[in-house]
């Protein structure tokens, strides 16, 4: 137990290493372990912030999903009606159509019809005075009377 | 052990707590202990600086992960202890954690082996334990008891300390006796600080140079003292750095 200038000597070595430990040593090391701490618990939110994400991603993808199925189901049934639609304007075209062409049809034949029968009747006409003509000529031939009508039976 | 002496029990005794040392009187100055003390400081304060440069803030390496997991241990005790504004009291804390334990590790070091190889080179006395030398012990405490004083004056003000020497814990009409109390009180800290630490390790060196008188019986027990050791220098350090912060802290928060 001799106390001598040791303890001033120590008292100095322990001022000079507080003041190391207090320069150099712990202000680093407390700025590195926090700065750590943050870098941490920064990335730890971010992985919260992706998961968040990527769950209202999810749901926005099905959403998006349900609606454009709900469009496409929307979209079919138009044309589904459209196609309808136009299948019935088709037929609907297509009978005045043939309506048109039917009542054409009639139409001429009934010219016809008429023309034969203007034709016919010019003949007939024909027929009956050509028909006197014979009977005039031959009077009194009774033979070639009825020659002559044999003759006109044949014609008509 | 130095040639020439008598090999007797209490001269080898004797001759494991002699420290080297110059000069006389009050100037004398423990060679051995400013050494290895200051070896030890050096490589571990100087070391660890090093370390705290290249510090990162990323994926610590080993080494960095080791120092920052005693630093903020450290760093916790302070915080629970200890809550004042002052940045010196981290600093202090690791100082002195860190310092004493490895001045205390180095009574694990077998007690002829330092003096033997010193022996050769001629150097015939020499205590490689700088915390069984009490000019250590209470160079720290006395230390950390000019630091307590210097903080109470700062925190409290010269009034406040004063009305606090004065008034706590009888009040104002004992003025004499809580001056005594306090006297007492202030005194009886750096001394128990450095008399723990000093006896802790002088008793337990004692015992590793009381073994090593046994001869062959030194082998089972020497194992056994060096283990249990291991407890006494870890708490001896850890109460010395925790016994300064609640020092400290008293001294930064008033108590009346």
């Amino acid at each position: 137990m001799n106390i001598n200038a040791t303890l001033i000597g120590e008292a100095i070595w322990f001022a000079v290493f507080i003041w190391i430990t207090m320069k150099y040593v712990w202000p680093p090391l407390a700025k590195a372990m926090s700065d750590r701490q943050k870098l941490i618990a920064d990335g730890l939110a971010a992985g919260e912030r992706g998961k968040h994400e990527l769950e209202l991603a999810g749901k926005r993808s099905a959403d998006a999903l349900r609606d454009a199925k709900a469009k496409a189901a929307e979209i079919i049934a138009a044309a589904e009606k459209r196609g309808a639609q136009m299948v019935e304007e088709a037929k609907v075209a297509a009978k005045v159509e043939a309506d048109k062409v039917v009542a054409a049809a009639k139409a001429e034949i009934a010219q016809q019809v008429e023309q034969a029968r203007a034709e016919l009747r010019g003949r007939v006409a024909d027929l009956a005075v050509a028909g006197a003509e014979q009977i005039l000529k031959r009077e009194v031939d009774a033979k070639a009377h009825a020659e002559m009508l044999t003759a006109l039976k044949q014609e008509l | 052990m130095a040639s020439g002496e008598p090999l007797t029990s209490s001269a080898y005794i004797v001759h494991h707590l002699t420290n080297l040392t110059v000069g006389q009187g009050f100037w004398a100055l423990h060679l051995d202990s400013l050494i290895v003390s200051g070896l030890l400081g050096l490589v571990a304060f100087v070391g660890m600086a090093m370390l705290a440069r290249k510090a990162t803030a990323g994926v610590p390496g080993r080494m960095q992960a080791f120092v920052e997991m005693l630093v903020s241990f450290i760093d916790q005790q302070v915080k629970d202890t200890y809550h004042g504004k002052s940045p010196l009291v981290t600093p202090m804390a690791i100082t002195i954690f860190v310092w004493v334990l490895l001045m205390n590790a180095m009574d694990l070091i077998p007690v002829d082996f330092v003096p033997m190889l010193l022996g050769m080179a001629g150097v015939h006395f020499f205590k490689v334990v700088p915390t069984t030398d009490p000019n250590l012990t209470f160079g720290m405490s006395l230390s950390v008891f000019v630091v307590m004083i210097v903080m109470g004056f700062k925190v409290k003000g010269f009034g406040g300390f004063m009305h606090e020497v004065f008034t706590v814990p009888f009040g104002a009409k004992m003025a004499p006796v809580n001056l005594l109390f306090r006297l007492i009180e202030d005194i009886a800290k750096p001394i128990s600080l450095s008399l723990r630490l000093f006896g802790n390790m002088y008793a337990g060196e004692m015992v590793f140079i009381l073994i090593a008188l046994l001869g062959i019986w030194q082998l089972p027990l020497a194992l056994p003292w060096a283990l249990f050791h291991i407890l006494i220098i870890t708490l001896q350090a850890f109460v010395f750095m925790m016994l300064t912060i609640v020092y400290l802290s008293m001294a930064s928060e008033s108590h009346g």
